[in-house]
């Protein structure tokens, strides 16, 4: 569909909104569960916000639409973001929030779809989503389907070997509606990513594995909108958004800091995130 | 006793991974949903003749059982029948946290079918004999674990588990197994077939110990000794029923399988029985021990998986 430049516009600037409300539903949570993965859950929150608030076809009151457009949330431990857009899409009653990582909530650690719709497939361990993706793209390709698979992959977790075992099988069987996007926020929990284990030349890894690769500046919604229209025009081969970001984005003080990574903002730190956001228009 | 002799003569021996392509042949012309992946084994697993017949259904995932496992997955999520198969030591190790994560604790609908179980593998070694894979997967929520014992009950297993939502192992063999199962045989998942109960004792056997078990019944029939045979072909869920009834009515149960005897079904029957029917038990297997090369029938004579074996062993308990 092309936009008009004053309906992309507006575009924008409803999901600038949304995604600050995303990022405050994610630090709201986090603070009241006492743990979970901050760093990453805010690295990533603008391309979720523009996946559900804008480019994917689904039906939030019917989760198994069968038309509907897939999310795998590879890197699972930022269960914390796609529990807030899920919550705020209208999945589940966006009160749930205040349960993550309590015992009986359907919010677990990390995300399980036996317990929660609009999950597609559990995950949390690292690398395994890519591979779902591709299945899901090969039978929606077998039934004539329209609709695309998005997965999202954290940096660090493209150091895992059934990540490019994966890319090998949708650069074969020429997945072109499959989009991955990676996170890369540049660091893991160790660490640095390319002092733990570089991931480097990552945009002639992905080239070389037959892949459609576009980069951009993972926080510029128009460029997150644009690089996920224009994968869409792509045949003939699976397309990977490689999206540069800064791990904790949106709070100064968890900004780029690989402490943040799996630890949650305090009450103080909550507050002071929170004004730091509203200011921030 | 007679039943099962007269079934052996009539029926050819098959390996049970040539039934299972065969079967998948057959289910697929009558399924649509069914789809086959494979690791670039598809040759040696059989699954080569689906992919013939249906090339759109089929998917080699090439030397990538991670991968496969859990495309396989990402299928059953689109609603397709996912049958994916290698040798079971690659598909229940090398990717067994794969189906963990992904297969089991989603509970999805994906049909683990692998071949090469146990030393039967032969020359290959031990590299490619699984002798861990049933107690891998055991330890895993929501897994289903059947061990056919020959060629007809593998076609009514796989027929049976395309009915049944959930993931399920099959495993399988790479040498010929004499028929035992009887033409009127019903495979049920869950439901042991009992040949015969013995007074003195019962051997509880799966896959290719099962003909081993019946030959060791026929032997000690020959010394006054009365030792039944039960095909537990599903390891899980036990028919728990039917080993308590024959464990209430003898003095010793056997275990027989081509695996380990820690976890297998070995380790199954005697968990149950230890809580609730303390019973005399045996259990025949390799005892924690790696296979190596040779050719099948050295091999089960160098690990204690022939007919004899179960003979001294149940001779030597019954004296205790």
């Amino acid at each position: 569909m092309e936009h008009t430049g004053t309906q992309r516009e507006r575009d924008v600037t409803f999901l600038k909104r949304q995604a600050k409300l995303v990022r405050i539903e994610i630090l709201k949570m986090l603070t009241l569960a006492g743990s979970g993965h901050t760093g990453g859950s805010l690295s990533a929150a603008d391309i979720v916000t523009a996946l559900y608030f804008s480019k994917m076809r689904h039906r939030p009151d019917n989760p198994g639409w069968r038309e509907r457009d897939r999310f795998i949330l590879s890197k699972g431990h930022a269960a914390p973001l796609l529990y807030a857009v899920l919550a705020m899409s209208g999945y589940f009653d966006i009160s749930i929030l205040k349960t993550l990582r309590r015992l009986g909530s359907p919010l677990q650690g990390h995300p399980c779809s036996r317990v929660l719709p609009g999950v597609e497939i559990s995950t949390g361990s690292l690398g395994q989503g890519l591979s779902v993706s591709n299945g899901m793209a090969i039978g929606m390709k077998m039934d004539n389907l329209n609709a695309r698979v998005y997965c999202l992959l954290g940096d660090g977790e493209i150091q895992e070997g059934q990540v490019w075992e994966a890319a090998m099988t949708a650069a074969h069987y020429k997945l072109d509606n499959l989009c991955a996007i990676v996170d890369i926020n540049g660091l893991q929990i160790d660490g640095p990513v390319s002092q733990v284990k570089t991931i480097e030349p990552v945009s002639s890894k992905w080239r070389a594995f037959g892949w459609n690769v576009i980069e951009i500046n993972g926080h510029n919604m128009e460029e997150i909108l644009d690089a996920l229209d224009g994968a869409e025009t792509i045949k003939g081969k699976p397309s990977v958004i490689l999206a540069y970001t800064i791990k904790g984005k949106g709070v100064s003080f968890f900004e780029g800091k690989v402490e943040y990574h799996g630890v949650a903002p305090t009450q103080k730190e909550l507050e002071k995130a929170l004004k730091e956001l509203e200011a921030n228009e | 006793m007679s039943k099962v002799q007269s079934a052996a003569v009539k029926r050819e021996a098959i390996a049970t991974r040539d039934a299972y392509g065969e079967a998948l042949l057959e289910l697929g012309k009558k399924r649509q949903d069914i789809v086959v992946l494979d690791a670039d084994l598809s040759g040696s697993t059989k699954t080569g003749k689906f992919a013939k017949a249906f090339p759109d259904r089929f998917y080699n995932i090439g030397i990538a059982e991670q991968d496969m496992i859990c495309t396989a997955a990402g299928l059953a999520l689109s609603g397709k029948l996912p049958f994916a198969s290698t040798f079971a030591i690659f598909e229940t190790g090398r990717a067994w946290e794969q189906i963990r994560q992904t297969i089991c604790y989603s509970n999805l609908n994906v049909k683990l079918v692998a071949t090469h179980g146990g030393v039967t593998v032969g020359e290959d070694g031990a590299s490619h004999q699984a002798t861990e894979d049933i107690a891998l997967m055991r330890v895993l929520p929501n897994m289903t674990i059947i061990v056919p014992a020959d060629a007809h009950e593998t076609r009514q297993v796989i027929n049976a588990i395309a009915d049944y939502h959930g993931p399920v192992y099959v495993r399988l063999g790479r040498s010929k197994v004499p028929a035992v199962m009887p033409d009127d045989y019903e495979f049920k998942i869950g439901r042991a077939y009992t040949f015969h109960k013995g007074r003195d004792a019962n051997i509880v056997a799966i896959g290719i110990m099962v003909s081993t078990a019946l030959e060791a019944s026929k032997i000690l029939s020959q010394e006054g000794i009365d030792a039944g045979v039960i095909n537990m072909s599903t390891v899980k869920p036990l028919d728990t029923e039917t080993l308590l009834d024959v464990a209430k009515t003898c003095k010793l149960i056997v275990t027989a399988e081509e695996h380990s005897i820690i976890g297998g079904l070995g380790g199954a029957v005697s968990e149950f029985l230890s809580e609730n029917h303390p019973t005399c038990l045996r259990r025949i297997g390799l005892k924690n021990v790696f296979g190596c090369s040779g050719t099948s029938e050295e091999l089960l004579k160098l690990y204690g998986l022939t007919a004899d074996d179960i003979v001294r062993t149940i001779k030597e308990a019954l004296k205790q």
